[in-house]
């Protein structure tokens, strides 16, 4: 005889094994979260512990007496002199002064090699623009040279090389503790457009860049998408063109960025004749992308809105187009936002496309219109990261670090405005 | 585009299976009906309503079998019958909300006061500011109630100052006994209300637009009883000024608030007759079983 389990016992007997499976499953779902954060925390700590020294700069300080004499210079407003002159002379003195043991020639030029590229412009727009100043002493805050910041910065870091001999380093020591070279927050990194030289460069021309390539995509592509959107899933009739549409908006979905730059190339520098590396191209080209993001989002969201909500304003009279904007769009409002804030934020990180119709041109002046040559965030990074001056690598850090920012509000902002928006029905 | 209601498609689902109840001893589900045959008197003078050989099919499903019928003006009339009998969708063709579905052909004519409902020069808009509808489910607009309510108005262009406006919401209101409970909360949301009184709003909403015709599909399906009394209620006030078209599985609320009944089965129109008539001596045996609880 075998044993009459009950059939309560049977029930009790089979619990065991699917709490069991209940509680597996769980601890993979807990295991994928772990992973994601893990690795999100992995990124955001490698580049933070890279590139905050990014927002740093090294300056050195001096009391420079601007004396025309050693500038060869009668009157700074005169431009035929410039060429003749010697602006980096009274700085080079001034250094001297705080080093006396750098007395030969040789010595005063490794001086020199501490200064950024362009100190002597600086002097020279100062006279130019005060030509009063002649003569003075003045203390001016100087960009060091890359190699000086390097050392400052990264002296114990085995991945810089330091370009710097042993006698400019103790010099260098000695200008720290004198404090004359310090290190101060790098505003230059938000106030200027590219550079040569690491010291004198900024993301502002990026930043600037990126909002106005944005601002043309979003004018393009968030008016088209939800009109298509609408259309597609309200008014289209059902046959084999709308399929053929809709398989053809899925695949551009799909399609790699890269193949949109190309377009852009063909059709709107080619054909149209517009500019290179403007953002109105790069914003055309980032609309195309964005595109299909807009209208797979938008009309899942406008499936999402009940029917009954339709049938109701059917039912009082509404024709087609007031049922849909009166109830259709403002319901499906909330998810077409998001998935519009989604695809502009995927636009806002895109780079391969842009390359393509030369956006990565270099771009030292901050563009003043959707017509004058930018570059964008993403591209600034790609070329900061492969330069070959050690002060680009922080540089790039840095630059990733703001765009992450851009992408954390703009994420934000949509949570926000689905949060908004929201309505329960 | 595929806008068929789960209602709708809940009878498409039925109706392929057919009447699968088991069948009592005299079998009244191998009654052959005849096509077009409808026991008692289902027609009237001066109707609101004429409808004359009216077929409709969902692709090659047959949801009406050639049915003619007249619904009186001012009158209620109740449509009952098992699910998936063809109820729903004959209402829907009165203020053609079967439109969207793009699969649905209606065949026959149907007139409101002698003018084709279905001629293609007619304007679905203003078929249906004249015959209102209620649905099963309320379904107000997620809007707060006062918009809910003025929302037909303003969309015909019924009003044109603040206050005529006003004295729109408060009369609908008032005439859906809604009044007392939502005047001091016109603002508030109206999904936040009870589902009798969402219901409520749904028939306020519908009223708004002074329609002649009001359908109703089911209107206390999803209500408890109180609710249920107090539409009920609301529908034998109405039916002094409008003619009521109601969907009902129960038969005492049939019973209660119509003046005629039309009983379907499977697509047919089998009897239409007074109320008392039909519930107190059917005609035809189909409707006897039915209305004494052997199917449907």
């Amino acid at each position: 005889m075998t044993d009459q389990r009950s059939q309560a016992e049977i029930v009790r007997h089979s619990l065991k094994r699917r709490y069991r499976t209940e509680r597996r499953f769980r601890l993979y779902g807990i295991l994928a979260i772990f992973i994601a954060l893990a690795s999100l925390f992995i990124l955001f700590a490698d580049i933070i512990s890279k590139g905050h020294t990014g927002f740093v700069k090294t300056t050195i300080t001096l009391n420079v007496t601007l004396d025309s004499g050693m500038m060869y210079l009668d009157d700074p407003t005169d431009k035929d002199q410039w060429s003749n002159a010697d602006f980096k002379a009274p700085i080079i003195a001034a250094l001297q002064a705080q080093v006396p043991q750098a007395a030969s020639a040789g010595e005063k030029r490794e001086l020199g090699r501490f200064l950024g590229t362009f100190a002597d412009s600086e002097i020279r727009n100062l006279l130019t623009k005060n030509p009063e100043l002649l003569d003075t002493t003045q203390t001016i805050e100087f960009p060091t040279h890359d190699r000086v910041s390097v050392y400052v910065k990264h002296a114990d870091n085995p991945r810089y090389s330091i370009k710097l001999s042993e006698q400019q380093q103790r010099w260098v020591d000695e200008l720290l503790q004198k404090g004359i070279i310090d290190t101060s927050f790098n505003d230059v990194l938000f106030s200027r457009g590219d550079s040569r030289e690491p010291a004198n460069a900024g993301v502002l021309g990026a930043i600037v860049g990126s909002l106005l390539t944005m601002l043309v995509t979003l004018a393009i592509s968030f008016p088209v998408g939800i009109s298509a959107a609408v259309y597609l899933e309200e008014f289209a009739p059902q046959n084999k063109l709308t399929d053929f549409i809709e398989v053809n908006i899925n695949n551009l979905a799909a399609v790699p960025s890269i193949i949109f730059g190309l377009l852009g190339l063909a059709v709107f520098i080619n054909l149209f004749g517009m500019p290179r590396s403007v953002p109105v191209v790069g914003g055309l080209v980032l609309a195309l992308m964005t595109l299909p993001t807009i209208i797979i989002s938008s009309r899942a969201a406008i499936k999402s809105v009940p029917p009954s909500i339709r049938e109701a304003a059917e039912g009082v009279g509404a024709s087609k187009m007031q049922v849909v904007l009166h109830h259709v769009v403002p319901l499906a409002m909330p998810g077409m936002l998001t998935g519009s804030i989604i695809g502009m934020a995927q636009a806002l990180g895109e780079t391969a496309p842009l390359l393509l119709i030369g956006m990565v041109a270099f771009i030292v002046d901050v563009p003043d219109g959707l017509f004058s040559s930018a570059t964008v965030l993403p591209v600034q990074i790609y070329l900061w990261a492969s330069s070959s001056e050690q002060g680009f690598v922080e540089l790039a850090s840095a630059a990733i670090m703001v765009l992450l920012t851009f992408m954390i509000i703009m994420n934000a902002l949509a949570i926000w405005l689905r949060k908004r928006l929201e309505r329960r029905w | 585009m595929n806008t068929m209601s789960p209602s709708i498609s809940a009878e498409a689902d039925t109706r392929s299976k057919g009447a699968a109840v088991p069948v009592p001893e005299d079998k009244p589900e191998d009654t052959v009906i005849e096509e077009g045959k409808t026991v008692g008197k289902p027609f009237t003078a001066d109707p609101k309503f004429k409808l004359r050989n009216v077929d409709v099919s969902y692709g090659a499903d047959r949801a009406i079998k050639n049915i003619s019928l007249d619904i009186g003006r001012n009158e209620v009339i109740a449509f009952i019958g098992p699910s998936g009998c063809g109820k729903s969708t004959f209402l829907r063709c009165l203020n053609r909300m079967n439109d969207s579905i793009d699969i649905c052909r209606v065949k026959g004519s149907l007139e409101l006061d002698d003018q084709n409902i279905y001629d293609s020069k007619r304007d679905v808009v203003e078929l249906r500011a004249r015959v209102g509808m209620v649905f099963q489910k309320p379904n107000p607009f997620p809007k707060s109630i006062y918009d809910n309510v003025a929302y037909g108005p303003r969309i015909h262009g019924l009003a044109n100052r603040k206050s005529e406006l006003d004295d729109i919401v408060e009369n609908s209101l008032r005439k859906a006994g809604l009044w007392n409970e939502a005047k001091d909360r016109l603002d508030a949301m109206a999904t936040g209300m009870s589902g009798g009184q969402q219901q409520r709003l749904c028939i306020a909403r519908a009223i708004a637009v002074s329609p002649e015709v009001i359908l109703m599909d089911e209107p206390c399906s999803a209500l408890d009883p109180i609710a249920t009394a107090r539409v009920e209620e609301l529908i034998a006030e109405m039916s002094e000024s409008y003619t009521i078209v109601i969907v009902t599985h129960s038969m005492q609320q049939a019973a209660r608030v119509s003046n005629r009944t039309a009983y379907f089965h499977m697509g047919h129109l089998v009897e239409v007759n007074k109320t008392d008539t039909v519930f107190t001596s059917p005609q035809h045996p189909l409707t006897e079983s039915y209305i004494t609880g052997r199917f449907g």
